[in-house]
């Protein structure tokens, strides 16, 4: 594997553009856009302060950068260099920004989530939504860009607000039966919306595009519940990942669990495959599905390594967190399904993974842990149905 | 005397008749026996009486009683006052006695009672036993059970103690994860709060501002619309249609997958009947109401599926008759597999001999069979193993055993001796041969030796005689030639001697064909054996001899003098071509 030379970058604020032609690397205040193949800079722009947040809109025609301590988000163009549009929020402060779908508005959120703001670039018109929730992941934007489903909280009640991006009309407003909200997202196919609870109770509604309660699901009472929820690309899976180190799986037809995955420290299935990488410090992502376990691998630089089968049972090492804290570092924290909805990349907390992500074929997964970096390849012979 | 003895009876009888009346009976059936026997056995009589005297005598000291009749009074008159203190101390005897015995009945019956009494006591101390055992027993299983009790009770409180510590343990993370929570939010609170008093003591306010350059298209090129109505009911509208886009595709889904499994399980209830029709023609007797039943249903249900089978099982009661029906012949698979699970238990166990037996006979036939032919092979082996400890250990005769052994190749070496034979012949004759051109070459040089010596006086007579006028054409063509060849071989004189070697060979006609050949020793062998065959058949051997020995001859030269045969041929070979040509 090829390395390019290091590049500086602030605030881990480096992202590809959607098409995959330029590369926007923020550096303190200053935005670097570089070609993706030849990696040379095309762009320099100076924002007026340092840079807490920068996003491509989903043309790749415009990143906006956000400055949340002088409250202003500055908007840049990649073709007209000299086009500049600057969103100043004034003294009610900014927390968060973001593009809308279209790429076209911009939405602030301000401080103490007193409201969002939504910013035309075309009409230089303004919006406001009241009364935002400040959750783990209050905003959903459809896959298709047509609907925006935000949280809200008015009196003590958690509510979802369906709006349709064109002209950011409110289609519904109804409330839920969730205790504290902890989040929301669309599925896939734009139908269905997963809402689920703070950690204090396991509680995952899923209502319909029209507002519909189409189903609730808990499968247990009084213990820490939800840690991270995503659809399977085809809509057809819904994966829970709860603070118990499982894994739920609910099917879209009966919206009942159709299968459960366990985390456990020593693997001992017949099935799985465990790969060790000698003399290093190895970590364990579990794929379930695919029956396959697989270690974090080279350091960036060093590619001396080689990876022998460990024979099972296989003893994960893990760190085991602090029960007492609140929001403890146990439980499934991230999952991932592979684009034809075979595999499904589980982490437990616990284990020294950042991030994963799938390629786009399905076909490999890869994982950064906080030295390494590991590119799996899933043998798709030996899928077991 | 049998008066005095009558007397004596009446006198025993009497007293005895005074006795206390409870032991009458006991005394006088003793009398009475003893009277009995007293009227009966008379002891004394009138011969006897001494020896009844003396006898009683006997009797009296034996009892420890002094004598009744003493010899030594003289008078055979018995002594009355002797003889009734006998009596009164024999009935005083026979009192104490009857006493002892009154006394042994009391006691006998005390003890009898005595022992009744003890009988009833102990079955009623068993039964006492018993009663107290069996509730031994019962209170031990009282307590035993109250122990489990006790234990399960024991678990319980565990596993309430643990219920109770995982809902502590919920408990403290939820409270840990609430106040988690208040401190934001206090924190949060207290931002707001110092915002609020930034924001009321901050006179000028910043606005919310946008600064775009210019206005940016949109994103699909056209133009905004207001918000209407219209556009409300449009986006209703959409929603709608997406949402019933979505369960169309479901439904079709479902429905593709719906027929899909009905197909696998008409397939199924197909398969079914299959194997139960089949197996109901095998086992006929068992099942005959069943099979009535299954018959009827068979012929229902083929019936009902020839009819529906184009149709689609679309209605609800279709789908259930279809369902129902699997589960039905479902059931009676499994109950048909289960009768043959039984079926084959049961004469596993043993029930049925017969089919055991068959088997097993057939089993044992074969078991025989097989030993059989074990035995055959083992007899074979051991056949096969004494021939060849025969072969190996014992050479009973050299010349048959040579012989024995030798047998197959009998033949082969019959001829291959005859063709040593031979060739040893020829061998021998090579030798013999060799030895005799070896004798040639030897001659030869012998005889070159002195041909040597002949031609140089030949030649020196030639010399002295060589003059310029010609005599004749033959002296002179010889002499011409000669001096032609001793002119040019002049200077070297080695080829001298060579010319009239030449002369005398040409005589020899074989010789010839060895002087025109130089020849390598190479075809030396070739010629002899052409020139042999033709020797012998043309000539008598010994004339081959010379030939063959000249041949040797020039062989031998050959390789020193190749060079100058070769030179001399060749100058010589016009001028000699008609000579030799005509010598041959």
């Amino acid at each position: 594997m090829n390395f390019s030379e290091v590049f500086k970058q602030s605030n881990q604020l480096c992202k590809v553009s959607p098409d995959g032609k330029y590369l926007a690397t923020c550096v303190q205040y200053r935005l670097v856009v570089r070609d993706v193949s030849t990696l040379q800079i095309l762009q320099l722009f100076t924002c007026l302060d340092q840079i807490s947040h920068m996003e491509w809109s989903s043309d790749s025609l415009f990143i906006l950068c956000a400055m949340y301590k002088r409250g202003l988000v500055q908007v840049w163009s990649l073709e007209q260099p000299d086009w500049h549009c600057k969103i100043d929020e004034g003294s009610i402060g900014l927390v968060s920004s973001r593009w809308s779908p279209d790429g076209r508005h911009v939405l602030n959120t301000t401080e103490f989530h007193l409201r969002i703001t939504v910013w035309s670039l075309c009409t230089k018109a303004v919006s406001y939504i009241k009364y935002p929730k400040a959750c783990q992941k209050g905003i959903d934007f459809s896959r298709d860009g047509c609907y925006m489903a935000l949280a809200e909280r008015r009196d003590c009640k958690d509510y979802v607000s369906v709006f349709v991006c064109d002209d950011w009309h409110l289609l519904r407003h109804f409330e839920t039966e969730t205790q504290d909200m902890g989040g929301l997202e669309w599925s896939p196919n734009g139908c269905v919306l997963a809402v689920w609870d703070s950690c204090l109770e396991y509680k995952v509604l899923l209502y319909s595009l029209d507002g519909r309660l189409l189903s609730t699901y808990s499968a247990y009472d009084w213990s820490l519940g939800v840690k991270s929820v995503t659809w399977s690309p085809s809509s057809q899976f819904l994966a829970i990942g709860s603070y118990d180190e499982k894994v739920r799986i609910l099917n879209h037809i009966t919206w009942k669990k159709i299968a459960q995955f366990d985390h456990p420290a020593t693997i001992n299935s017949s099935k799985a495959v465990v790969y060790k990488e000698v003399e290093k410090r190895p970590a364990v992502v579990n794929d379930d599905l695919s029956l396959h376990n697989i270690t974090i691998g080279a350091t960036l630089f060093n590619t001396q390594s080689k990876y022998e089968i460990c024979p099972l049972p296989v003893q994960i090492p893990v760190t085991k967190p602090d029960p007492d804290r609140a929001n403890p570092k146990i439980g499934v924290s991230t999952l991932a399904f592979s684009s034809d909805s075979r595999f499904l990349a589980t982490k437990n907390a616990g284990i020294q993974v950042q991030s994963l992500s799938w390629h786009c074929s399905g076909d490999s997964l890869v994982l950064l842990g906080k030295e390494q970096l590991c590119i799996c390849y899933m043998d798709t012979d030996q899928e077991d149905t | 005397m049998p008066e005095s003895s009558l007397e004596v009876k009446d006198i025993q009888s009497s007293p005895a008749e005074c006795r206390t009346p409870p032991l009458r009976q006991f005394s006088q059936s003793s009398l009475a026996v003893h009277r009995n026997s007293y009227m009966f056995s008379t002891f004394c009589t009138e011969h006897n009486v001494q020896e009844c005297l003396s006898h009683i005598n006997q009797e009296v000291s034996s009892l420890g009683l002094p004598p009744v009749w003493t010899e030594s009074a003289g008078s055979s008159e018995l002594n009355v006052v002797a003889v009734l203190n006998c009596m009164y101390d024999l009935v005083q005897l026979h009192r104490r006695g009857v006493r002892n015995l009154e006394n042994m009945e009391v006691e006998q019956l005390r003890a009898s009672s005595n022992v009744d009494f003890l009988q009833l006591t102990s079955t009623r101390l068993k039964e006492q036993l018993e009663l107290s055992k069996r509730e031994n027993t019962g209170l031990l299983e009282k307590e035993r059970q109250l122990q489990q009790k006790v234990k399960s009770l024991q678990n319980c409180l565990k596993n309430e103690k643990e219920e109770v510590q995982k809902l502590q343990n919920i408990i403290a993370s939820r409270a840990s994860q609430y106040n988690h929570e208040m401190k934001r939010k206090e924190r949060e609170f207290n931002k707001l709060k110092e915002r609020l008093n930034q924001l009321l003591v901050d006179k000028k306010e910043k606005k919310q501002a946008i600064d775009v350059l210019n206005r940016i298209g949109r994103a699909d090129g056209k133009r905004s619309l207001w918000k209407t109505e219209k556009t409300e009911a449009r986006h209703e509208g959409e929603m709608y249609k997406t949402l019933l886009s979505d369960y169309d595709t479901r439904q079709r889904e479902l429905v593709l997958e719906n027929a899909e499994l009905r197909k696998v399980l008409q397939q199924m209830k197909k398969d079914i009947m299959s194997i139960l029709g089949s197996r109901k023609t095998t086992s006929k007797a068992d099942k005959h109401e069943d099979g009535c039943i299954q018959a009827d249903s068979e012929e229902e249900e083929e019936v009902f599926d020839s009819s529906k089978e184009s149709v689609e099982l679309y209605c609800v009661h279709a789908r259930e008759k279809l369902t129902n029906s699997i589960r039905l012949q479902w059931r009676r698979l499994k109950s048909h597999v289960e009768r043959l699970d039984s079926q084959a238990s049961v004469s596993q166990i043993g029930d049925s001999k017969n089919t055991d037996a068959v088997p097993r006979e057939i089993h044992m036939e074969e078991m025989d069979r097989l030993k059989l032919e074990i035995q055959q092979c083992k007899d074979f082996i051991q056949t096969q193993q004494q021939l060849l400890q025969q072969q190996l250990s014992s050479p009973c005769d050299e010349e048959t055993a040579s012989l024995l052994s030798d047998c197959y190749m009998l033949q082969e070496k019959d001829r291959l001796r005859e063709e040593w034979k031979t060739l040893e012949e020829q061998r021998k004759n090579f030798e013999r041969e060799r030895r005799n051109f070896t004798e040639a070459a030897i001659r030869l040089s012998h005889e070159r030796k002195a041909f040597e010596e002949d031609r140089a006086t030949w030649l020196k007579h030639q010399f002295l005689n060589l003059s310029p006028f010609s005599e004749s054409k033959k002296l002179m063509s010889k002499s011409k030639s000669a001096f032609l060849i001793s002119a040019e071989t002049e200077p070297s004189t080695a080829l001298t001697p060579e010319k009239p070697i030449t002369c005398p060979h040409e005589t020899v006609s074989p010789a010839h064909k060895c002087v025109r050949l130089a020849s390598p020793p190479a075809t030396e062998l070739r010629r002899t054996h052409c020139l042999a065959p033709d020797d012998s058949s043309t000539k008598p051997k010994t004339k081959s001899e010379p030939a063959e020995d000249s041949d040797v001859f020039c062989n031998r030269n050959a390789p020193g003098q190749n060079k100058r045969w070769n030179s001399s041929r060749e100058q010589s070979s016009r001028s000699f071509a008609w000579e030799e040509n005509s010598s041959i």
